[in-house]
């Protein structure tokens, strides 16, 4: 019998907290392995914005930070592996930096794997015009092996059904969701640490699990199992008691321990987290986990098995201990999910604060008026938006507590969205003069103007896998 | 009427435009309870204000929860939506409000 394998999460998004890692790793030097999630469904597209300006920045800078972080305790001979999808658009980028920084260390002797192929841009420009137009952003567009043909319906949006011709101009990223398979096979072959690019967020633990155990990958049941565990921690403190309905019970609260899964050779594992740390791991947070941002639950649908959460069983296994068990699986679809990304206008949100006698209805009129006078000198909005914070403006209609004439105060946001930059741009300009020209009592204006911010429109659609080549290997 | 809170707990979340909302009960007999009650037709009425869609519901017996989908809540979602949630974040914490005519189990 195979050892159960330790597996932490370290990072749940792009921006999460920088001293998670070394933490963890201070707390618990016998992981297995870290995994850092830096991928939303945009992310990509931010990088892409960022590497228009600076080609060598397409990936998430601050894990190589993190890794400087762990110097020291690789220094004192800390085994832990690192498996992360920091390499964003350009892994062998991020591979480059962060070997500056072992080679500085004089910890020459890690080895990083590269995990590429997932960005299908230049496959999918081919499809659609096969005298491609389409470079990506930044960079020539590689040769592949051979000539692709998609039909125009193979790229239509899950959502909408929409044709991706439809947008084909505007695209900026076109990223498969990768599987466990070449993550497992960089491991293999002797990673330390292995970058990737886009794949599914669970599979950056299903790929230590397949390489520990040596499952095979038609072993669908322990795929299954391990998915789930990858999904329980690829949000970092989301299970561990963040985010919680009953949030303000946790103990610890302000300061919650990132999550580690015990995996064993069955798929089945213990969710728990390092002692000694804030939050809670009890069956209602792993529950709530569990279905966070899923779909049907008897398909939940990863490259490396179709999985379903119907099987489950969830148990107390000891304080701040978790078993889950059971889940079931059977051979993933012949597709990879696609997030693609396009380019469609420019928004800008500006806020100010309101306060006084009729707070609420002096801030509605007061963002009444502001479109109104931006709109008489020639600014035109495809949409705009006035919401009056404090009033339950985030479900706006649904939950209200008490009538807006209660409120002595309010947060005046305002919203516009423009298919060019310019009208947002002038957006930016008019709104804190409401500080003079608006109603007494309005302050909260000391951040300055607000950022005009590009939109990309979020495209998710399904590519044969027999189109997409996933490739791991050593950085040279 | 007492809030949907007491009986239960929730968590929502995003995918593109849509959102879903997965209702968990706090009893086995809140569970019974929310299988007849908290219907797909119910939770659609609610969140009409949004603009959702035609809402499903999955049922998720062994974890004594409901699975809610929101096609369409989000006025764009992400990166698109001008709305100070465009990620559904405040969609749980917003249907644990809903009033129900539930016994206090």
């Amino acid at each position: 019998m195979i050892r159960p394998v330790k597996i932490a999460n370290a990072a749940g998004f792009w921006g999460d907290q920088p001293e998670a890692a070394a933490r963890l790793v201070a707390a618990q030097p016998d992981l297995d392995f870290l995994t850092l999630d830096y991928l939303a469904e945009v992310s990509l597209s931010i990088m892409a914005i960022i590497r228009a300006k600076d080609p060598a920045a397409g990936y998430a800078r601050d894990f190589v930070d993190v890794l400087r972080s762990l110097v020291p305790f690789y220094q004192a001979g800390g085994k832990t592996r690192i498996v992360t999808n920091a390499g964003g658009l350009d892994p062998t980028a991020c591979a480059r930096a962060c070997r500056e920084v072992l080679q500085a260390a004089k910890l020459d002797h890690l080895k990083i794997f590269t995990v590429t192929g997932d960005d299908v841009l230049s496959v999918v420009g081919r499809a659609l015009r096969p005298t491609s137009e389409i470079e990506p952003v930044g960079r020539k567009a590689r040769p592949t092996a051979e000539p692709i043909s998609l039909g125009d319906s193979r790229l239509a949006n899950l959502d909408t059904g929409a044709p991706l011709s439809s947008i084909a101009a505007r695209l900026v990223t076109a990223n498969a969701y990768l599987g466990s398979a070449p993550i497992a096979d960089a491991l293999r072959a002797g990673a330390d640490i292995v970058i990737t690019g886009r794949v599914a967020d669970p599979s950056l633990t299903v790929g230590p699990c397949l390489a520990h155990f040596g499952w095979k990958l038609t072993d669908y049941n322990q795929l299954a199992s391990a998915t789930v565990a990858g999904h329980l921690i690829e949000c970092g403190t989301q299970v561990t008691g963040g985010f919680s309905t009953d949030w303000l019970d946790v103990p610890g609260n302000d300061d919650i321990g990132f999550p580690i899964v015990e995996v064993s050779a069955d798929g089945s594992c213990i969710v728990t987290k390092p002692a000694g740390t804030g939050g809670a791991v009890t069956v209602p947070i792993v529950k709530e986990q569990l279905l966070y941002e899923i779909g049907d639950p008897a398909n939940y649908l990863s490259p490396d098995a179709t999985v379903s959460f119907l099987t489950l069983h969830v148990e107390s296994a000891g304080e701040n201990r978790v078993r889950v068990s059971g889940a079931t699986g059977h051979a993933p679809t012949d597709s990879y999910k696609v997030s693609a990304t396009y380019r469609d206008g420019y928004k800008a949100h500006g806020q100010l604060t309101i306060f006084g006698h009729d707070a609420v209805r002096k801030a509605r009129h007061a963002g009444e008026g502001l479109l109104r006078r931006l709109q008489a000198r020639g600014c035109s909005f495809r949409e705009t938006l006035i919401e009056c914070l404090g009033t339950g403006a985030s479900v706006r209609g649904i939950v209200s507590r008490m009538s807006d004439t209660h409120l002595v105060e309010t947060v005046l946001r305002v919203s516009v969205a423009a298919d060019t930059k310019d009208p947002v741009e002038r957006f930016t300009k008019e709104i804190a003069p409401l500080v003079t020209c608006g109603p007494q009592g309005v302050t909260g204006y000391a951040t300055g103007r607000p950022k005009v911010l590009p939109i990309f429109g979020y495209w998710p659609t399904l590519i044969p896998k027999t189109s997409v080549t996933p490739i791991f290997k050593p950085l040279i | 009427m007492i809030p949907l809170r007491e009986i239960a707990h929730a968590r929502s979340g995003d995918k593109g435009n849509s959102a879903n909302v997965a209702v968990f009960a706090r009893s086995p007999a809140a569970y019974a309870w929310l299988r007849v009650h908290l219907t797909a037709a119910a939770v659609e009425t609610y969140f009409k204000p949004l603009g959702v869609g035609a809402v499903t519901r999955y049922e998720v017996p062994n974890l004594e929860a409901l699975n809610f989908i929101l096609p369409d809540i989000l006025a764009g979602g992400g990166s698109r939506s001008l709305r100070i949630d465009s990620q559904g974040k405040t969609l749980g914490m917003a249907l644990l409000e809903m009033q129900v005519a539930a016994p206090k189990f």
